[in-house]
């Protein structure tokens, strides 16, 4: 199969390209941008005149709900969601039910994923038995079963020492593991974040030490350990900068942050609404600006869509009684575009976030069109205003603050390795 | 899918009131006419007939998901002073500890074609949440939720400092005590500040009075006498000993060194200063008998005083109800009317 896309405009980070040109593929790989190969005749040719040609999305964070959560979601319907975003790669996270600590419920995740045909799955793996926080689990195993990380998600763990022990196991057969940095004791019971917010409408804080004391551990571990660490969705001010002094120092750790840390803030609390209840929370102006600063600099190399499915009831309670976590992957470009038009950050920087970024901090072959990748990939119309529907989503997750928004910008088509998905 | 603030959700077309979840976004004039209305319901408990019928055929339901015997108490009684019939749902122990959600429990109980839920819930906006999910003729009276607001409570502490002491203006403010986890602090700092206060003071250690809440316009002090010196008006509160336990403070001695309210810590007050206190009162751990029973308390007139605001909320609400489904209705006879011509 010999794929032609004509006339687009082809936005990749990775290569620092964005020009109007033509994208040639043959069989699943990109096989030249602009130059005519020699003897390529299309099978298909696209006409993408007008449109965004953008390598497809590489998200770091969401949760499939399957196994063990149908009623929040499917891999098939989460996948088919994060596609009709641009996402063609996902990183999944281990809490599911059963949980990703043994090789079988890695492979049925993936198979399931390869059955629905959809975007490239890659699930994280438990750090410790039952994300219990006791017992290793067996690492090499999950990473040879297809696990592209090891993670205890928003778990804690028994004590420091379980964590030390299980970072040097990791380091020394070179395994990723994920940090999501919380100190529980300090974070225990909140649900907001700590501050003039909280304090006035009564609901119970979560101050931002809960994320840097943990991450201070953390890194002091890695850097002891030696093991390969990311730091997933930072939430606050401080541990940006505590994430740039560590790699200036030459730690070798990375980092993402969610959308909606970057869009929005505890001021939206005001209302009491559930579905901007979040873990890690919405935090203060000053928070989201520095985590701006962070993916301006560098320090943070991905931004993720964070998705976590619900269903409608899990959000019809009082704040404090909701679940957290909203499901916004669907619309993570139009949304992090926001971004762009308010003058925050530059387009290509945003769309490095989004792609390449995120697929090297995990070394995932993804997030790229250039000559020999996979061709993964979507076509974007910019200019495009819509309004992101309840009744029009993929996602089988009720629980988006956005619904009702007007987006700008729409994805057109997705395809991955070179098939039309979306 | 933005829920609505709770300021604009519980005023009518006409800014009446309709539901009363809190005292935020709550004008002069509106909190004046509850006092003023309560004024007048004050002299009824003296007479032989103590009943007015201004709810008189309407239903109103206490429905309490947390316990309270003098709030629910009183709300009873006020409802009944005004002819209405009350049911008390003692939620805690029913329906939603078999495993029924909040909203179902809700749904059910308007089905009975109930006129106002009085609610207490343990989380923050559990009011609010209700009144955005109930239907729209159901009138909803916060009883307390969580840490959030206790806005009838917070009023009939303005009627107990507007009797004794005046009118508000020039008046110095100190609440003292376990403020982090109350929610009647929070309502009593919208209260006296909507209402013009020259000064609120906050008192206590850090653990219980969090800096963050300078940011409300209050002052903050950490030592009891820079606290209490020159005030009109001591609001202690309830220590509560179920939270000591989470490491807030040493103990409840030396809580009471430092922060207890007693003849000599009364003395840097004004001479005629008034002491207040929501209750239940922790005798020997915030404040001294001799001073809880002293000339200078006013806390039994607090309970007094919360009937008759508690009976001017509800009426006031009754009627913003019925003026909101009036108007509905004849929006939606010009409607009709428009449509046949």
């Amino acid at each position: 199969m010999k794929l032609c896309i004509k006339n687009g405009r082809i936005i990749d980070p990775s290569q620092g390209l964005d020009a109007v040109t033509d994208l040639f593929i043959e069989d699943e790989k990109v096989v030249s941008i602009g130059d005519l190969p020699d003897g390529f005749v299309a099978d298909e040719t696209v006409d993408a005149t007008g449109l965004w040609v953008i390598p497809g999305l590489v998200d770091l964070g969401v949760a499939l709900r399957e196994p063990g959560f149908t009623q929040k979601g499917s891999i098939a319907s989460e996948t088919r969601a994060a596609v009709s975003g641009g996402v063609t790669t996902l990183v999944c996270s281990p809490d599911t039910h059963p949980i990703v600590d043994t090789p079988a419920v890695a492979a049925l995740i993936q198979d399931k994923a390869l059955m629905a045909a959809q975007a490239n799955v890659f699930p994280l793996g438990a750090l410790t038995q039952g994300l219990k926080g006791k017992a290793l689990s067996n690492m090499v195993s999950l990473t040879e079963a297809g696990c592209v990380a090891l993670s205890n998600h928003r778990h804690p763990l028994e004590n420091t020492k379980v964590l030390s022990r299980a970072l040097e196991y990791a380091a020394t057969h070179e395994l990723l593991v994920v940090f999501h940095p919380n100190e529980e004791s300090l974070s225990d019971g909140g649900c907001a974040h700590e501050g003039v917010m909280s304090i006035t409408h009564g609901l119970a804080g979560i101050p931002d030490i809960a994320e840097t004391v943990a991450l201070a551990r953390d890194l002091i571990l890695v850097e002891r350990t030696g093991v390969k660490a990311h730091f997933a969705r930072l939430s606050s001010a401080k541990s940006i900068e505590m994430i740039a002094d560590a790699r200036a120092s030459g730690l070798d750790v990375t980092a993402d942050v969610a959308l909606h840390n970057l869009l929005l803030t505890d001021q939206v609390l005001n209302a009491f609404d559930g579905h901007y209840h979040v873990l890690p929370p919405l935090r203060s102006e000053d928070d989201r600006l520095t985590l701006i600063e962070g993916i301006k600099s560098g320090a943070i190399s991905a931004i993720c869509s964070d998705h976590q499915p619900h269903e409608k009831m899990a959000k019809v309670a009082p704040f404090a009684a909701t679940e957290p976590g909203m499901a916004n992957i669907e619309v993570l470009l139009p949304l992090a575009l926001r971004l762009v038009d308010d003058g925050m950050i530059d387009l290509n920087v945003v769309l490095a976030c989004l792609t390449i970024g995120p697929a090297s901090c995990f070394g995932i072959d993804a997030g790229s069109l250039s000559k020999g990748s996979f061709a993964d990939f979507f076509l974007f119309d910019s200019t495009l205003h819509w309004t992101w529907s309840v009744n029009e989503r993929r996602t089988k997750g009720h629980n988006s603050p956005f619904f009702g928004d007007e987006m700008v910008g729409k994805v057109k088509a997705t395809y991955v390795s070179g098939n039309q998905v979306m | 899918m933005m829920q609505s603030e709770p300021r604009a959700l519980q005023l009518n077309e006409q800014g009446q009131l309709k539901h009363f979840l809190t005292l935020d976004g709550l004008d002069k004039t509106i909190l004046t006419e509850i006092l003023d209305r309560a004024d007048s319901f004050l002299s009824m408990g003296e007479q032989s007939v103590k009943k007015v019928p201004l709810l008189r055929g309407k239903t109103v339901v206490n429905l309490f998901f947390e316990n309270s015997t003098r709030t629910r108490t009183t709300f009873e009684l006020a409802a009944k002073r005004l002819s209405a019939d009350v049911i008390n749902l003692d939620i805690a122990t029913s329906a939603t500890s078999k495993g029924e959600s909040l909203l179902d429990t809700l749904k059910n109980l308007e089905a009975m074609q109930s006129d106002m839920f009085v609610v207490r819930h343990g989380d923050s906006g559990a009011a609010h949440f209700i009144a955005e999910h109930c239907t729209p003729n159901v009138a909803i009276i916060n009883a307390g939720d969580g840490r959030h607001a206790h806005p009838t409570q917070a009023m009939l502490d303005m009627l107990t400092i507007r009797r004794h002491k005046g009118p508000f203006e020039g008046l110095k403010v100190a609440i003292v005590g376990d403020i982090l986890h109350s929610r009647v602090a929070r309502s009593q700092i919208h209260a006296l500040t909507t209402l013009g206060v020259e000064e609120i003071r906050l008192v206590g250690p850090k653990t219980l009075v969090p800096d963050l809440f300078e940011d409300t316009g209050v002052t903050i002090c950490h030592e009891l006498q820079a606290g209490l010196t020159d005030v009109d008006v001591i609001v202690m509160l309830r220590l509560q000993k179920e939270r000591m336990q989470g490491a807030l403070l040493p103990s409840e001695s030396e809580f009471y060194r430092l922060y207890g309210l007693t003849a000599e810590t009364m003395a840097w007050a004004k001479p005629d200063a008034i002491v207040m206190h929501p209750g239940p009162i922790n005798r020997g751990v915030e404040i001294a008998s001799e001073v809880a029973d002293g000339p200078h308390s006013v806390i039994l007139n607090q309970v007094t005083n919360g009937i008759a605001v508690r009976m001017a909320v509800m009426s006031m609400a009754m009627s913003g109800q019925v003026q909101s489904r009036e108007y509905a209705e004849s929006k939606a006879s010009e409607m009709a009317l428009g449509e046949e011509i």
